[in-house]
Order: C-alpha cells, then sequence, then structure tokens
C-alpha cells in the first residue's frame, strides 16, 4: 500500500512541470479558449469601444447632441462636409453626434434586457427545476402562457399600452424582458434537471447539506452555462428589437436619441439626404453584429454540445 | 477481526416500495416495484458486512435508505438506538456525521467545478462545529494524507485526478466527520483491476486506524470476501443467506447463494476442469411482481410446492447452523467441489 502510494506520489511529482501549464477550473479552461478566438478579440474590442461611447459620448463628439443650438435649420440635409462628418438631418443636427448618442440607447436596451431575463428566467428556473412537483407546473405553466405570445407583437401591444408618454429605454427594457424570461427559465431548468441527479449532489445530501447550499454550490455552477451562452447571444436581438421598435414608434420617443428613431425620421428624405440614415443603420449592424461575434464565442468555449 | 457485541446499526423489516404511476394528468397508483422488501440484520463496532446480489436486487437503494436519503415505506433503521428513517432537520443531520457514504463512480460523485480542498472541506462547512474555521484547511490535507494523496494537490480539480485518486477523493470526503459506519456502494466496480486492489487495502487500513464499521455492497463476490467479516446474500429485495465468511463461502446453505458461488472463476486450471457450475435458468422475476411464496423458486431447481404457499423465514434450521431463507437449506461446499 505505501509503496504504491510513494510511487504514485513519485508519478505526480514528474508530471507536475506538463500539469501545472494547464489551466485548472472549467471556468479558466473556457477562459483559456476565449483568449486565444479572434473572433472573441475582434467582438470584444467593438463592444469596448460601443460601452465606451455610451457611458462618455462627449469623449467622441465635441457636440453634444441633446444641445438642440447646436442644430441649425438653414444647413438641414447638408451632404458630408468637414464639420459634419456624417451630414446633418431634416432639422440641421449634426448626424454623427447623434449617432455618438445613440448608442447608449442601444447599449442599455441589450446589457439590462439580457441581465433581467437571465436573472429572473435563470432564479426561477433554478426553483422550477429544484422543486419539481408543484413548484415547477405552476412556474412552467405561467413561463408558457408569456411563451405564447409572439414577441414583436407583444412588445408593441406592452408598450402601447404604457404609452407615448412613459416610453423611455426602461419601458423598452422592461416589455423585451418581460417576454424574453421563459426561454432562459426553460434552458435553466432543463440544466438543473439534469445535474441535481448526479452523484455530486447526491453525495451533499448524504452530508447533510440544505436546498440552499446544493442549489448554489453544487447545481447553479454546473447548469448556469448555457444560461450564459443565451443570454450573451440575445444582447444583439434585444439591441436590433430596441431600434425595430423605435423604427415603429413606440419605443424610444424624441427628443431621446435612438438609432432606430433616426432611421424612422430619415427614410422619408432617404433618397435627398442618405447619411443620416445610413450611418445609424451601419453602427446598428456593427453593434448587432459585435455582440453576436462574442455570443458565438462564448458559446464556442462554454458549451461545445451546442455549436 | 472478531467484532464486539453492541451493534451499532440494526436494521429492522425494512421496506421500500416505488409507486408505480400510470397516466399523465391524473396518475393512479397501478402496482409497486418492491425493490427492499424486509430487510433486517445488525452491524457491530469496526465490522464488515459485505452485500451481495445481481443488479437489481436492490442492493443500492438498501444503501440509499441507510443514509436516509431515500424514505422507507416502512421498517427502522437504528444507530446506535435512534431511529434514522424518522429523524428530521437538525437531528438528522446530527445524525448524518456517524454514518456516510461512499459511491460507486469515482468520475460523477465529485463535483467538477469544486476543488480538492472545497469537495474534501465541504463537510466542515456543513457542520461548522466539528472543525475551527481556521483549522479546516489544515485537516483537508491531513485527510488527504490519510487516504494517500499529495496534500500540496488541495487546489486541484476533479479532472486533473485519475479514477483511483479521484475515488481517494471521495472517501476522504466521507471520514471527514469521522463517522462510525461508512456505506460502500460498489466502491471499487468502476476501477480497473489493479487500482481496485490498492483502494480496497486503503479501505482495510482505515478500519483498523479508525475503527470503522463498512456496509460494503458489491456484486463481486471475491471483492466481498477479501474484505467482509459477514455476508449477508439478496435476491429481490430480500437476503436470502446471512453468515460470516466462511459460512457463506465454504457452506453455503440457500441455493441461490450456491448458483452464485459457482459462478465466481476460479484461478486455478486444474480445478476448473472438474468443478460442477450450477447454471439458473431464466431471469430474475420483475420486482413489481415477484413470485409468492419464495422469490427464488421460479428459478431453483429444489422448488416443491411448499415453496410457493409458505415465505420461507431467514433463520438457522437444521439443515443451516446460519441463517438462510430456504425450506430446503442444505450445505453445499461449490467453490472448493471436486
Amino acid at each position: 500500500m505505501s509503496n504504491a502510494t510513494v510511487a504514485e506520489s513519485a508519478k505526480d511529482k514528474d508530471a507536475k512541470p506538463e500539469k501545472a501549464r494547464r489551466p485548472a477550473s472549467l471556468w479558466s479552461d473556457a477562459w483559456h479558449d476565449l483568449r486565444r478566438n479572434k473572433v472573441f478579440i475582434l467582438g470584444s474590442i467593438l463592444v469596448l469601444i460601443l460601452i465606451l461611447m455610451a457611458a462618455f459620448p462627449s469623449l467622441f463628439s465635441s457636440v453634444n447632441a441633446y444641445d438642440p443650438s447646436t442644430c441649425d435649420l438653414s444647413n438641414a440635409r447638408e451632404g458630408i462636409t468637414s464639420k459634419h462628418w456624417f451630414g446633418t438631418d431634416n432639422l440641421g443636427c449634426d448626424t454623427y453626434s447623434r449617432v455618438i448618442y445613440g448608442a447608449r440607447v442601444s447599449v442599455i436596451v441589450g446589457i439590462a434586457t439580457s441581465l433581467i431575463s437571465a436573472i429572473v428566467g435563470g432564479g426561477l428556473g433554478l426553483l422550477a427545476g429544484y422543486y419539481s412537483r408543484w413548484v415547477d407546473v405552476l412556474l412552467s405553466r405561467i413561463a408558457e402562457i408569456f411563451f405564447a405570445i409572439p414577441s414583436v407583437l407583444g412588445a408593441l401591444l406592452f408598450l402601447s399600452v404604457a404609452g407615448r408618454e412613459n416610453a423611455g429605454a426602461w419601458i423598452v427594457v422592461l416589455s423585451l424582458a418581460v417576454l424574453a424570461w421563459p426561454l432562459i427559465l426553460r434552458i435553466m431548468r432543463a440544466a438543473v434537471i439534469s445535474a441535481k441527479n448526479q452523484d455530486y449532489v447526491t453525495a451533499a445530501r448524504a452530508l447533510g447539506a440544505g436546498p440552499g447550499r446544493i442549489m448554489v454550490r453544487h447545481i447553479l455552477p454546473n447548469a448556469i452555462a448555457p444560461v450564459i451562452v443565451t443570454a450573451t447571444l440575445n444582447l444583439g436581438v434585444f439591441i436590433a428589437a430596441e431600434a425595430g421598435l423605435s423604427f415603429l414608434g413606440v419605443g424610444v420617443q424624441p427628443p431621446a436619441i435612438s438609432w432606430g428613431l433616426m432611421i424612422g425620421d430619415a427614410r422619408r428624405r432617404f433618397l435627398e439626404a442618405p447619411e443620416p440614415l445610413i450611418f445609424p443603420a451601419l453602427f446598428l449592424s456593427i453593434t448587432v453584429l459585435a455582440f453576436v461575434m462574442l455570443g458565438d464565442a462564448v458559446r464556442d468555449a462554454l458549451d461545445p454540445k451546442l455549436r | 477481526m472478531t467484532a464486539p457485541a453492541e451493534p451499532i446499526l440494526e436494521v429492522r423489516d425494512l421496506v421500500k416500495h416505488f409507486p408505480l404511476n400510470y397516466g399523465v394528468v391524473f396518475k393512479r397508483q397501478v402496482g409497486a416495484i418492491k425493490a427492499v422488501d424486509g430487510v433486517s440484520f445488525d452491524l457491530r463496532k469496526g465490522e464488515t458486512l459485505g452485500v451481495v446480489g445481481e443488479s437489481g436486487c436492490g442492493k443500492s437503494t438498501l444503501a440509499k435508505l441507510l443514509m436516509a436519503l431515500e424514505r422507507p415505506t416502512s421498517g427502522s433503521v437504528r444507530i446506535n438506538g435512534r431511529d434514522i428513517t424518522t429523524a428530521r432537520g437538525a437531528e438528522l443531520k446530527r445524525m448524518r456525521r456517524n454514518i456516510q457514504m461512499v459511491m460507486q463512480d469515482p468520475y460523477t460523485s465529485l463535483n467538477p467545478r469544486m476543488t480538492v480542498g472545497d469537495i474534501v472541506g465541504e463537510p466542515f462547512e456543513i457542520h461548522s462545529d466539528v472543525a475551527p474555521k481556521g483549522g479546516r484547511r489544515q485537516r483537508v490535507q491531513e485527510l488527504l494524507e490519510v487516504v494517500g494523496l499529495n496534500p500540496d494537490h488541495i487546489n486541484r480539480y476533479p479532472h486533473q485526478f485519475s479514477g483511483g485518486q479521484r475515488q481517494r477523493i471521495g472517501i476522504a470526503r466521507g471520514l471527514a466527520l469521522q463517522p462510525e459506519i461508512i456505506i460502500c456502494d460498489e466502491p471499487v466496480s468502476a476501477l480497473d483491476v489493479s487500482i481496485q486492489a490498492q483502494v480496497m487495502n486503503l479501505l482495510e487500513r482505515l478500519q483498523n486506524e479508525f475503527n470503522l464499521a463498512y456496509i460494503f455492497i458489491a456484486h463481486d463476490l471475491s471483492v466481498v470476501r477479501h474484505i467482509s467479516d459477514r455476508i449477508a446474500v439478496m435476491y429481490l429485495g430480500k437476503i436470502v443467506e446471512l453468515g460470516n465468511d466462511a459460512e457463506i463461502y465454504d457452506s453455503p446453505t440457500h441455493p441461490y447463494t450456491q448458483a452464485l458461488l459457482s459462478a465466481v472463476p476460479v484461478p486455478d486450471p486444474e480445478g476448473r476442469e472438474t468443478r460442477q457450475r450450477i447454471i439458473l435458468q431464466g431471469d430474475p422475476p420483475s420486482p413489481a411482481n415477484p413470485p409468492s411464496g419464495c422469490h427464488f423458486r421460479t428459478r431453483c431447481w429444489k422448488a416443491q410446492d411448499i415453496c410457493a404457499e409458505q415465505e420461507p423465514a431467514l433463520e438457522a434450521r437444521p439443515g443451516s447452523a446460519h441463517p438462510s431463507a430456504c425450506h430446503f437449506a442444505e450445505a453445499r461446499d461449490v467453490v472448493n467441489a471436486e
């Protein structure tokens, strides 16, 4: 016995240099993968720039787009000039500064909606999966009611009921999150059900661990990967949805600045002055693309099965 | 290795029936799987009771009942005189300190997201009064050393260890609360034969060191014989024969035990030629609908009318000095027979 132990630990020592290079936990394995992923690096650089734009727009533009005195009606629908890089819109406002200031709504809606739906759906999914029986029946049926509402139609309905005077970025967040959490609940519930039947959960119960400890220490870390993946992939979807709703006139309302609103305003005079439509649309596409790239990379790292 | 008298674990008439439900919305019970159907035995301090039987005979359910991971349909499991099946809350948590488990599969019984230190230290977090907070890390390292692992590996994750090393981690976790009873549910069946011997030797050494009592569940008779003081043979939810290792191996009296033993591979090619094998016909009956009387009668070559009418009790009989549940119990040495 003791000989075997000695031999084994000797073998371990030999193997140490090779093993030391290996990353330790599964999370750091994922991080290790991500750092080498070009898509992730490109996506996260774009996302970082966008977040910076949303937090400190004045860093990017010397003109404050929220100040109406910067608009000059006599310059309306001017093409690209050295003063107005992206031209001016119908009211003579600088499109470049408006595009920069419009990033805030998109970033807030994307991140906040993803977070809220992940927390609500993930939390309820954990409870539904762990307690099963009537808790599961109740939560799953409620989720199915929301799931049955087509998402754009549901958000349209929700926002028109909430009324135009209330419509800001947070109302859009709420209306999208209300419709998005059931999907996260389902994903979480399925992951929890498969995790809770694992032997290590039984072992924790045998040690006398209570439901809180089992859920937080044993089930959640093993079930959360697909939720993170879906939430990251959803970021782009929510940003596109906000732009769509604002374009339709039920989302963010003027004088707030949003890419969707700008596209909506500029579409009627597209042939005369294409710049006020093209540039917000371009930024919107790049933003959605950046978040989708991020989501793809996270999925590849965390959940290779979904590929 | 003769055990002292006082039993620390008393199991009486333990029954677990899993209901068989039919229907999606309105469930109605159409029957029950009789996984454990009236099991009684005692376990003494420092003793090893081997439990053998084929797949599906209720061994693992028995382990779960003893660990209070399942609630029995009826019967009692007393640890030092207190019934764990009726204990709740704080009392149950306190009783769990005295009975721990080593699970079958070392690849699924360790949380892949926790370090070895967290896994082995978790018992101390749950039972926070066992070890002071500052001394926990040191206790964990001591435990790792006891089971023959390098204490410096405390921050590693389970996937960085081999199967045998993982099983040692599981054993260290079971030892942490210094229980008197450890239930080993096929602890070596997922391991290579060479590693099996190491883990078996470790379990024996720990038993001597800490005076542990083991319930050792296995389907491998040679493994069980190696470690057990007494052996219980299970068939379809019941113990059919119970005796010390010499009684079971050299003079089995129940036909099922004889059939099991005759299937043990013999490493001696000479004896192998002349040995008579008892080959059972058919499969074990469904535990949802076991045969009347003796559960084994459908596959038994000795079966008579009485076997269908009367259930044989597990007791010493004229043909058997140790408890055997057969009307026609008769010693027959199948292992050494010429």
